[in-house]
């Protein structure tokens, strides 16, 4: 019976070399005349041991990592299709505490499966949502979504349950379920490797959706930058389609996005698909009741539909008791930058700033000091050392003066230049706004002027005046997220971090 | 079809099947500008650009102005009004790449190429592009070449990067 070796597709893992390394597993194998049947998964998130390779034994799954192309020949003999100790062996996948400290539900399957077998997802669970889903009104469908607690995992965190019944109760001849992966959050990928590994918990979360609101078709717009996702998507609805979880009662089609961070917010997405500039859309009217096409449209984020087949599955009871106060459930949390063991892990909100960054990521992975950590994207806070304490929920990181968003975390060492960062900031909002309303077009343009007159040491009490002047305006007045939060990586850095802009000598200007 | 080389009668049948298949898709709703994010990506993907003679097809086409069609084509930073370089190399600059020494790469990929953002390198071959995150944030610095995605670059696999999109 030949050995089963499990080695990711995951981009991130073919990234450093996990394609070169399954090529070099198969030749090895085939060299020395063993049987093996090797199975490509989504990664299990614990990035930093990527390329992981897992071998089933009668004990379980046994990992190695990481594991380049130079170790494949001294994995085999020593005995790794057997689970045999070697330097790189990690012991069983379960075991290892990093996947055990997590509660992995929306999860659950990636790193595990098969992404595009239909029979494994079957086997493992999938699919009980929906049928569940089915056999009961929608009304007890809204019923368990409610009790759920679920709130947007995209960032702004508004309940999902009040969307569903809007959606469902509007009067329509058509309405869409809108999923947004244009996931453009610096620090965030776990969009990305759910699509990449388990694509149809989100097409069995969209079928559920599109029940409940009574919808019969469904768009993920997926960006550009994420050719995998997009592949292994078209693949799965091919199959989901093959397979009658999509048909003439309901169907998807991926839209391919165009490298435009503002088509993450939900109303220049819709814009975007109808085929226009990816402009903000004044609101009301809410999506909800006029969205793609002028339709009623539920628009979610990839992982929160992908919640609806768990909470359908497992009732919305399970799901709520996970969590603190008003937040509910688990969030895919992720680390990345200058951290040592950057991934992905699935907890119930609540978790530290600190206990993330130290005790799971291991600090710094240059071993310099750290800094700052920025939570929630290019328009998420600088959390200083001081404010690591801060839980990752919804309440606390805002009352902190910061955003929980996507969930990303990214963290510097004491080599970042804030100021930089802080006219990044700007920069991208500048480059990245849509247009349309004046403080984030303008603003975010003067603003960095402004900052590069404050590091030059030019009337910086002045400058500084003015730059929280725009700041409060930008806030107060944009349309969107994009001008209205670029405030919080630039004022957060002025806040924690002034030493980094008061550095030059006053100029002659200041006089 | 051979790259670069604007062809209307391959743009025309590109286009009628990107609208054909919204139709199928969105049924009434597919009407006007709807086809036309597929439309450019497609045209893009055969000709290396949307080339500005396939405008006036595109508007006549979806029955929309051509001040429509290039306020589209202008937005969206993946869309190319001129030929691109036979390998596009793209590097991301957003700030978790940052943490982990992007700028480094930027610099290294200038002084020993030529590569400068937004320019070509000295044979003409190869241009870079800044993204905004390839969604490999724990792994970075991240470029995409093509379709494959490169994490952990340090000079040397720059210089290996370089030598792939030379190929």
């Amino acid at each position: 019976m030949s050995v089963r070796v499990y080695i990711p597709a995951d981009a991130a893992a073919k990234s450093i070399g996990a394609d070169a390394v399954a090529a070099a597993v198969r030749d090895e194998a085939m060299r020395l005349g063993l049987a093996i049947e090797i199975v490509r998964t989504g990664s299990r998130g614990l990035l930093w041991l990527e390329p992981m390779v897992e071998i089933e034994t009668a004990r379980g799954r046994v990992a190695y990592g990481v594991v380049r192309v130079s170790d494949v020949a001294n994995l085999f003999a020593a005995g790794f299709l057997d689970g045999a100790e070697h330097p790189l062996s990690l012991g069983l996948v379960d075991d290892i505490l990093y996947l055990r400290a997590q509660t992995r539900l929306t999860f659950a399957r990636v790193g595990v499966n098969d992404p595009l077998s239909f029979e494994a997802y079957v086997a493992s669970g999938g699919m009980m949502g929906l049928a569940r889903a089915q056999a009961i009104s929608t009304d007890a469908i809204l019923d368990e979504m409610t009790i759920s607690g679920l709130r947007g995992r995209g960032g702004a965190g508004f309940p999902a349950a009040i969307k569903w019944r809007t959606v469902r109760d509007a009067q329509s001849a058509r309405k869409y379920v809108v999923i947004n992966a244009d996931e453009g959050d610096s620090g965030t990928f776990a969009d990305r490797m759910l699509m990449e590994g388990d694509p149809f918990l989100i097409i069995e979360g969209m079928a559920i959706g599109a029940l409940a609101v009574g919808a019969d078709r469904g768009v993920i717009y997926i960006r550009s930058e994420y050719p995998h996702a997009i592949h292994v998507m078209n693949e799965a609805l091919r199959i989901a389609r093959r397979e009658k979880l999509l048909g003439a009662h309901f169907d998807v089609e991926v839209r391919v996005g165009a490298g435009a961070y503002v088509c993450g917010e939900e109303t220049a997405l819709l814009e975007s698909i109808e085929g226009k500039r990816g402009q903000v859309r004044a609101k009301p009217p809410l999506p909800a009741h006029r969205g793609l096409f002028g339709r009623p449209t539920l628009v979610h984020n990839v992982l929160t539909i992908a919640a609806a087949p768990t909470i359908l599955a497992n009732g919305g009871k399970a799901y709520g008791d996970l969590g603190v106060g008003r937040s509910r459930g688990t969030k895919p949390v992720q680390l990345a930058g200058n951290v040592k063991r950057g991934g992905l892990y699935e907890l119930p909100f609540g978790v530290t700033l600190r206990e993330l960054v130290y005790d799971i990521g291991g600090g710094t992975a240059s071993g310099r000091p750290l800094r700052a950590v920025q939570v929630g994207g290019p328009l998420g806070a600088y959390f200083p050392e001081h404010l690591l304490d801060t839980p990752l929920d919804y309440e606390a990181m805002a009352k902190a003066g910061g955003l929980l968003g996507h969930g990303g975390v990214v963290v510097f060492d004491d080599g970042v230049d804030m100021a930089r960062q802080a006219r990044f900031a700007f920069e991208f909002c500048a480059t990245e706004s849509c247009g349309k309303c004046t403080p984030c077009r303008i603003g975010s343009t003067r603003g960095a002027e402004t900052l590069d007159k404050i590091v030059a040491g030019v009337e910086v009490e002045k400058n500084m005046a003015l730059v929280d002047d725009l700041l409060t305006l930008m806030t107060d007045a944009s349309l969107c997220a994009l001008g209205g939060l670029t405030p919080l990586p630039v004022g957060s850095a002025l806040k924690h971090f002034p030493e980094d802009f008061i550095r030059a000598p006053k100029c002659a200007a200041a006089e | 079809m051979s790259a670069d080389v604007f062809n209307a009668d391959d743009a025309e049948r590109i286009i009628a099947a990107q609208m054909e298949q919204a139709r199928v898709f969105y049924g009434e709703d597919a009407k006007g500008a709807a086809p036309l994010l597929p439309i450019l990506h497609a045209l893009q993907h055969a000709f290396g650009h949307v080339p500005p003679q396939a405008q006036p097809i595109i508007a006549h086409a979806l029955n929309i102005s051509q001040a429509e069609v290039r306020g589209v084509v202008s937005f969206y930073h993946d869309f190319k009004t001129e030929p691109a370089a036979r390998a596009v190399i793209k590097l991301c600059r957003a700030e978790a790449c940052q943490a982990r020494g992007c700028e480094r790469i930027a610099a290294h990929l200038e002084s020993a190429y030529g590569l400068k953002t937004g320019a070509r390198s000295h044979d003409g071959h190869i241009s870079l592009e800044s993204v905004y995150c390839l969604g490999n944030c724990a792994l970075g610095p991240t470029a995409l070449l093509g379709d494959d995605l490169i994490g952990m670059i340090d000079e040397a696999r720059a210089d290996a990067l370089v030598a792939q999109a030379r190929r």
